[in-house]
């Protein structure tokens, strides 16, 4: 048991380490954004429940967490990338491709 | 405002309350069971007018096989998009061709769609950016070039929808 949870919870440190990896390596905010989000849900998740298993009563509570976590952490994400967006910065596009206009659906600005 | 109140709505309500109440306190004891009882009772009794994030919700015994087949889906998801993000990351040519797109959603409740853009967000390579009337603007890590709305709509989200459609309208 001790063994199993030693590998999650480094498994979760690996995902952590990898989400700040991209931080560093993306080009521009929405891909950081990307990076983040993802690897930072799926490295607590897997933090918390390596904790569960070293801690069998906590178990409930950390249940509690990771409901929170995977409500709370996709909309700040979305959160963010939204007030990038309304506040008009393009996403980056690889050179060879045609930039498009900002705003898609031309509703409003 | 009196046909929200109807008893559905009031037992989801305390269910959860009652839910959560036991997750927090750790322990199905009687007297903590009573006491839980007392005070998800009052609470969903006296918030139920209020809460309209709920609306959306089917009452159907299918809604619940269809909320665990859902939550199976994300999390295998949640998975893949970890591994994917890993790779792209670890890469040493970093290979990525980010662009912005819209898709279209056939969910109408608030709480649907909500469920339906975490679930972007968590997805490989997919990130919702603005929510409008039905369209979801979405940030696609590795968008192919000159995809249209439905063929967009059908790789990033209809694997999710079908499944969120079970339980939510």
């Amino acid at each position: 048991m001790r063994l199993i949870a030693d590998v999650i919870l480094l498994l979760g440190a690996i995902f952590c380490f990898l989400g700040a990896l991209g931080l560093i390596r993306m080009p521009d905010i929405y891909n950081r954004i990307q990076a983040g989000t993802k690897a930072a849900t799926l490295g607590s998740i897997a933090i918390i429940l390596g904790v569960g298993l070293l801690y069998p009563d906590w178990w409930t509570k950390l249940l509690c967490i990771i409901g929170f976590l995977l409500f709370t952490s996709p909309v700040s994400s979305s959160v963010l990338s939204r007030a990038v967006y309304l506040s008009g910065i393009k996403p980056w596009v690889k050179p060879s491709r045609q930039q498009k206009p900002l705003n898609t659906s031309g509703e409003k600005s | 405002m009196l046909n929200r109140l109807n008893l559905h709505h009031h037992l989801f309500l305390f269910a959860t309350m009652l839910l959560l109440w036991i997750l927090l306190t750790g322990s199905v004891a009687l007297d903590e069971l009573i006491a839980g009882v007392i005070v998800a009772a009052v609470v969903s009794m006296i918030s139920a007018p209020y809460i309209n994030i709920f609306d959306g919700i089917r009452y159907t015994p299918t809604a619940i096989v269809s909320l665990l087949t859902y939550l199976g889906y994300f999390f295998i998801a949640l998975i893949k998009a970890n591994l994917d993000m890993a790779r792209r990351v670890l890469s040493p040519s970093l290979p990525i061709s980010p662009d912005l797109l819209e898709i279209e959603t056939k969910l109408e409740s608030r709480l649907g769609q909500m469920l339906l853009a975490n679930s972007i967000t968590l997805t490989p390579g997919t990130l919702a950016v603005e929510l409008r009337h039905n369209k979801i603007l979405v940030h696609w890590i590795a968008a192919p070039e000159g995809i249209s709305l439905e063929q967009a709509t059908k790789d990033i989200a209809t694997g999710f929808e079908k499944h969120i459609s079970g339980f939510l309208k």
